[in-house]
């Protein structure tokens, strides 16, 4: 306990160190609030995607904060439910059902600003509606800010319809333009011909549903998907991306530390029991440290995962097995050699402590302070190979991870296409963890082994 | 009186130098059978590893049926048979098939035999995969993405390697300097894997500023006369050899100057020093020789290094040589190819341990081969 304290009082020195455990303190507390307020059921329902949610989201789109680098705004993705009285203004314009006709028109109108630059990705309306057997008639119009009042469709709904702007090529021609979203948002005095402008101010959505049967109802729900999503933005599976980032800490941080802690302590371990036995068991040591020094490591790695199983867990295992017996048993075999015949072993010995006494008790414990700094600098390492295979195609499937994403966004040649959010966010992060991670143990290998402390 | 005392010295000498032979002889010689052990063990876990314990068999001989079944189909004297006839045309078909892989023979057996050739670097036939000329010969696979990874590796290594010696000798000498506590803070960055910088290099210099090439090694279509081709490869090496420079370039001048430091306090330097040496002799006798041992070993290190290539960044930048061959390979699960990539480079990891051992004592006179008190 002492010496943790004196640590922490020489690391104090070190003001690479404090950013490092400032970092590492923060990453912490996001992966463990992140496994509490975003439990892994909910996280893998967004990640694996449900038929309800999936299409809400644009394909595609950038943070949300991309915006405050841009002159013209990008439109933000938003949806509405026309039940929603707060929102939306419920109108009926007829009602008779006390006649033999029971006809009711309704009529329910969305307003809603758009001052962006850019055209939309996608207008969607999803209809639900209740009937028995005459089909509820639907008709769609929207009034721009300069004053056109267009009817979008008009027709005979089922229980459940989509209607998809752009899909609907008989708006496109009526409007005539690129697009039909286009042609609506566009203003009819553009600043330069050959380009279609934004005509910024009110939109207002007008459904006027007519049913004829007692009881019908007919619900809308407006979907606006924007070029801009969220605070990290969606890939090309319309998946929040806030999903992935925030369930890679929690991943990386238990790959990295177990997959670390695993290796040294297994093989500090191993090498002491070597030491004191000798003979055999020492030579035995040796040999598979020979044996698996020869062996291709990644590439085996690769092996495993695809013949075997990509779960993390079988990677983490595998991992800790091929790095055990490395190079750094063979440090630790030498500096239990030095205090192999040291006079406190031989002391326990004579007083007559057992082997296994003096290998936990006395060996290990002493060479500790060499541990922890090799410790803690292979932690990035052991993330970064968590983050290599999924960028190999051999991350855990079930699991959303930063490098799963960077691997996603290669396959999707974000890149190329210039969809860099898409890297640069899970690459900052794992930047971040191994940066934190390596300044604190370059400044702990000083602390404890003054050689290389600046005088 | 001279002449009593002359003899004995001489037998001594004598003795001396058989016994230095001797020893050598023994030593070099129980290293090379255990080196060679290891690299047998070594390769045949390989072996199993690719094989799944023989799992890949049964995945090979559903594949065999499935292909046969297709093309035995479409032969319109198959159709014409009658249907026991058809049957038994086609088991003929399977087994022949299967001798021709080798499937025949339980998988032990086939193993070792495996192992055998494997260690006689005869490589045999690809399961699944061929060179671009078209060869199943493994031989020729490895061959021909040799040279692209030998070029990467090669060129990026050797920039690393020297430009790090001498960069941390200057600083080793100017201890506590501006650069020195620069290259030090700089050394976490070499946590990121070289991919990772890749990554970067593509997003700035591809993407965005769109001056060098995304990956792959000539651009399409292919330059057609020689210099406009070389200068092509060039211009593709020059993103994925810079990532494995960047991202090895800070630990590797820390480490070498904290060990170039650590050799020239020394006493003898210092007493070197005192003796008002110049700098150059002090620089090249009294603290390059004695840590000449470990340039060599990492120097020898590089070059084994070279020969695997490297995986992600390969695969990366789409660069076609061995580690990612060996991706390819894993992903088509062609044990072949995977086992004659792990044999060679276990093979010269093997040698390049055992010439080391040589190595050190030639340039480092405390060390003397196969006695008890080397560590």
């Amino acid at each position: 306990m002492k010496g943790i304290k004196k640590v922490f009082k020489e690391l104090k020195n070190y003001p690479t160190a404090i950013i490092g455990l400032v970092i590492i303190s923060l990453l912490i507390i996001m992966a463990v609030s992140t496994v509490i307020f975003f439990p892994y059921s909910k996280a893998k329902v967004l990640w694996r995607g449900d038929a309800n949610s999936s299409y809400l989201n644009p394909i595609n789109a950038r943070p949300v904060w991309t915006n405050i680098f841009r002159k013209d705004k990008w439109p933000e993705s938003f949806d509405v439910d026309f039940l929603d009285e707060t929102k939306v203004t419920r109108e009926i314009l007829k009602n008779d059902t006390d006649s033999s006709e029971n006809k009711v028109i309704t009529k329910m109108t969305y307003s809603f600003d758009y001052n962006y630059g850019a055209f939309p990705q996608e207008m969607l309306i999803y209809f639900n509606s209740q009937f028995t057997n005459s089909k509820p008639f639907v008709e769609v119009y929207v009034l721009t800010p300069e004053g056109r009042d267009i009817k979008i469709m008009g027709k005979g709904i089922t229980a459940a319809e989509t209607y998809r702007f752009n899909q609907d090529m008989k708006l496109e021609a009526k409007l005539g333009e690129k697009t039909a979203l286009v042609g609506l948002f566009s203003t009819i005095n553009p600043k330069d011909y050959r380009e279609p402008e934004v005509a910024k101010g009110t939109y207002t959505v007008t459904i006027v549903t007519q049913t004829f049967e007692k009881d019908n109802y007919v619900d809308a729900h407006l979907v606006m998907h924007g070029l801009v999503y969220g605070l990290a933005g969606t890939d090309h599976k319309r998946r929040d991306l806030t999903t992935a980032l925030l369930w890679g800490a929690p991943v990386a941080l238990l790959f990295g530390l177990l997959a670390s802690v695993g290796v040294s302590v297994l093989s500090m371990i191993i090498s002491a029991v070597g030491v004191w036995y000798g003979g055999f068991i020492d030579s035995l040591i040796q040999r598979i440290t020979e044996i698996n020094m020869l062996l291709p490591f990644l590439a085996i790695l690769v092996m495993i995962g695809t013949f075997y199983s990509k779960s993390i867990w079988v990677m983490l295992g595998a991992t800790i097995l091929l790095s055990i017996f490395s190079a750094s048993i063979k440090t630790y075999r030498a500096t239990f050699m030095q205090m192999r015949n040291a006079p406190y072993i031989e002391a326990a010995q004579t007083y007559g402590a057992s082997n296994s006494r003096i290998v936990f008790r006395y060996l290990i414990p002493r060479i500790i302070p060499l541990l922890i700094p090799g410790l803690v600098l292979s932690i990035p390492g052991f993330v970064f190979l968590e983050a290599s295979l999924s960028v190999l195609g051999l991350g855990d499937p079930v699991l959303p991870t930063w490098g799963k994403m960077i691997s996603d966004a290669y396959s999707q040649a974000a890149l190329y296409n210039g969809n860099y959010y898409w890297i640069i966010q899970p690459a900052i992060l794992l930047m971040v963890t191994g940066l934190a991670f390596a300044m604190v143990g370059f400044s702990l290998d000083k602390v404890f082994n003054p050689r290389l402390k600046e005088q | 009186m001279g002449g009593t005392l002359k003899t004995p010295l001489t037998k001594t000498k004598k003795t001396k130098r058989d016994n230095t032979f001797i020893r050598v002889t023994k030593y070099s010689g129980i290293r090379l059978l255990s080196l060679f052990f290891t690299v047998v063990i070594g390769v045949y876990l390989t072996i199993m590893i690719a094989n799944m314990g023989g799992y890949v068999d049964k995945i090979m001989k559903g594949q065999i049926r499935e292909n046969l079944a297709t093309s035995v189909r479409n032969d319109p004297n198959y159709q014409k048979m009658a249907p026991s006839a058809k049957a038994k045309y086609f088991e003929a078909q399977v087994i022949n098939a299967e001798k021709r892989l080798g499937l025949d023979k339980p998988f032990l057996i086939r193993s070792l035999r495996f192992l055998w050739n494997s260690l006689r670097l005869d490589l045999g036939q690809a399961q699944l995969m061929t060179s671009d000329s078209g060869s199943k010969t493994v031989k020729l696979i490895i061959l021909e993405r040799l040279p692209s990874t030998l070029l990467l590796m090669g060129v990026s290594n050797f920039v690393l390697f020297f430009s790090t010696i001498i960069l941390s000798l200057i600083l080793s000498r100017k201890y506590g300097s501006f650069w020195d506590k620069f290259f030090v803070a700089a050394s976490p960055l070499s946590a990121m894997p070289s991919w990772f910088y890749g990554m970067f290099l593509i997003l700035i210099f591809a993407s965005i500023l769109r001056i060098l090439p995304f990956g792959g090694l000539i651009g399409s279509p292919p330059p057609k006369t020689t210099g406009e081709y070389i200068l092509d490869v060039l211009l593709h090496l020059i993103l994925p050899a810079s990532s494995l420079i960047i991202s090895a370039f800070p630990a590797r001048v820390y480490t070498w100057r904290t060990f170039f430091m650590i050799y020239s306090s020394e006493d003898y330097v210092e007493m070197a020093k005192a003796k008002g040496l110049p700098p150059q002799t002090i620089r090249n006798k009294y603290v390059l020789r004695p840590t000449l041992p470990m340039i060599i070993t990492s120097f020898s290190l590089m070059i084994i290094g070279m020969w695997t290539g490297a995986l992600i960044t390969e695969t990366v930048f789409l660069w076609p040589g061995v580690g990612r061959l060996i991706f390819q390979a894993v992903g088509m699960s062609d044990t072949a190819v995977i086992v004659g990539t792990t044999i060679i480079y276990a093979y010269l990891l093997a040698f390049t341990v055992f010439f080391l051992d040589f190595a050190y004592a030639l340039v480092d006179p405390r060390v003397k081969i196969g006695s008890s008190n080397k560590a």
